[in-house]
């Protein structure tokens, strides 16, 4: 099923076409209606004119979060705050959070994108998704609600946390789609086993995970737990929420809902665009928003994009799962590791739960890197050379896959910090 | 005639040995001996215990790691060299000694050493060749250690 079949399997030419002239729109929008950008764009001196081809946006400036926290709380909204009927902004665990303003139009079209997300995983009127995003200023909630809502099916806005009682309204309601974050839908998986309920035989066929980022092996877990097809949703609040991306049934990249979204790929380092099937930073620009567009936002998530007709039928764009966040990139003695390198090697261990903690100490002028996993019945043995070897194990696979030494602390069940939201997998006490 | 014994991974956190011991004592269950083996990072205690069902399944209940697996009590004289003649049938038997614990009985007669050897049938049938008295189960239940 295709939510907006004009949209999503448009022509190539036709989408070009398309996206100028919206690209042509905002810039003016932005030039006009935000002194930010206003002051950019007169300081490199160019002028909304100056778009003439869809390339003609390498002459426009990029926007990062710093400009976007600089502006707090409404600095970069195009619209009289009594136009605006909505805000979000990120956590704000780094600093100030950013606010995102969304109009009645916005919001018209958040649920048109999340509509089309929720259809790649099969919900349709008759559906029961449950919403286990966490409704407030995060945007997982009110992103997947609306969605949810324009497709007509029935949402039940349960929002993140208390899992013995999701439990009981998954089976209760008969609930069909689940949308939560993929370390919550694990969660939820292991306390369903550890309660004895039988996921097979609950109606659940799908869910819509994002918001933290994922690896196929954590797909591989969720669809055999959870007896349902997972799916990755991409979004971020800055440029609309959950909505952006979506991955389809074919499970090889998420098309981009590149007629409201224009992504592009650069070098981080040099700032340059680099072609088509290169990994880079994705930059994205919003086409159609009104409240606040952001022109060349730097996502620091690291992807690459794909073109050609799906064999799902779209033709928009696909990118890859995204590998990498330069946030949570972490350089460890001058090597660059990504936290899910490090899950990765973890979920190929039988019997591991994946559960675990980085944590980058330097305790003499070296980064030390330590993991901290669960342990687990199959891990366990009464013999010390045993458990010897099994951490050994692990500390090699997790070497073969990032390149760096590590020290495998196993530590109790249930020790480990439970997110219900974005878990914490990286705790850096170096004073960097 | 194996007897089953129960392991116990324990952090390296305060207070845990006792946490588990607690559980156990909560549930009236009954330590007939008691080791633990000590890395700088975890430790394992290893338990010969009255119940080993019950006591699996409070202690999981409270998310410990659990495992249950075998291993030999012989009784051997509570004088010099009690021990090391049964240690002496199992190397010149070739069985591999993983780790051994053991206790003294009320009546101080006799001590009671629980013995992990890597091939537990082995270790039986060496120490059985070797005439030395493996105890049963039952034997080990009837040893009173209050
Ligand atoms: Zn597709």
């Amino acid at each position: 099923m295709i939510w907006n079949e004009k949209a999503e399997c448009m022509s190539e030419d036709d989408l070009k076409e398309l996206q100028l002239q919206r690209l042509q729109a905002v810039v003016k929008r932005a030039y006009e209606k935000v002194p930010y950008y206003h002051k950019r764009f007169t300081d490199l001196k160019i002028e909304p004119e100056d778009i003439e081809t869809l390339e003609d946006i390498e002459k426009l400036p990029f926007t990062s979060k710093t400009d976007l926290r600089d502006a707090y709380p409404f600095g970069m909204f195009a619209v009289d705050i009594e136009d605006i009927v909505e805000v979000h902004t990120t956590s704000g665990t780094t600093g100030k959070p950013t606010v995102s303003g969304y109009t009645e139009a916005d919001l018209d079209l958040w649920g048109e994108v999340m509509a089309r997300a929720l259809t790649m995983t099969g919900v349709k009127k008759n559906d029961k998704v449950q919403n286990s995003y966490g409704y407030g200023l995060f945007t997982g909630g009110m992103g997947v609600h609306y969605g949810g809502q324009k497709i007509g099916a029935t949402v039940i806005p349960i929002s993140a946390g208390n899992t013995t009682r999701q439990l009981e309204i998954m089976q209760d309601f008969e609930t069909t789609v689940l949308t939560c974050t993929p370390s919550y839908g694990l969660y939820l998986a292991e306390v369903a086993e550890k309660e004895g309920i039988d996921t097979s035989k609950l109606k659940l066929k799908a869910g819509c995970f994002g918001a933290e980022m994922w690896t196929e092996e954590m797909r591989d877990k969720l669809e055999e737990r959870l007896n349902i097809s997972a799916q990755n949703v991409y979004g971020l609040t800055e440029v609309i929420g959950p909505g952006v991306a979506m991955e389809c049934p074919e499970k090889n990249g998420l098309h981009i809902f590149e007629d409201h979204f224009y992504p592009e790929i650069i070098n981080p380092k040099t700032l340059k665009p680099l072609p088509e099937g290169e990994t880079g930073e994705l930059v994205l620009t919003t086409l159609t928003r009104e409240g606040m567009p952001v022109i060349r936002f730097r996502t620091k998530d690291i992807t690459a994009l794909r073109r050609g007709v799906c064999e799902c039928g779209r033709t928009q764009v696909k990118m890859d799962r995204i590998t990498g966040r330069s946030d949570d990139m972490l350089k460890v003695r001058g090597v660059i590791v990504f936290p899910s390198q490090i899950e990765k090697a973890l979920l190929k261990i039988e019997g591991l739960e994946p559960q675990y903690q980085i944590i980058v100490t330097r305790p003499q002028h070296l980064d030390e890197l330590e993991v901290q996993v669960e342990t687990s019945p199959a891990l366990f043995s009464d013999e010390v050379k045993h458990i010897e070897e099994v951490k050994k194990d692990i500390e090699n696979r997790i070497h073969s896959e990032i390149g760096l030494r590590v020290t495998i602390s196993l530590v109790e069940p249930q020790s480990l910090p439970r997110s219900e939201g974005k878990a914490v997998r990286v705790v850096d006490k170096r004073n960097i | 005639m194996k007897l089953k014994q129960i392991s116990v991974f324990l952090e390296n956190r305060k207070g845990r040995l006792w946490k588990a011991l607690n559980i156990l004592s909560n549930a009236n269950i009954n330590i007939r001996a008691l080791s633990i083996a000590d890395t700088s990072e975890f430790g394992i205690l290893r338990m010969i215990v009255s119940d080993n069902e019950l006591a699996k399944q409070i202690l999981e209940e409270s998310n410990f790691v659990v495992k249950v697996n075998e291993v030999i009590a012989v009784g051997v004289s509570d004088n010099p060299g009690g021990l090391e003649g049964v240690l002496e049938i199992l190397n010149k038997m070739d069985v591999n000694v993983e780790y051994i614990y053991a206790f003294v009985e009320k009546n101080g007669e006799k001590a009671v050493v629980v013995i992990r050897t890597e091939d537990i049938d082995a270790g039986v049938n060496a120490l059985k060749d070797g005439g030395i008295t493996i105890l049963s189960e039952e034997e080990i239940k009837n040893i009173k250690n209050n």
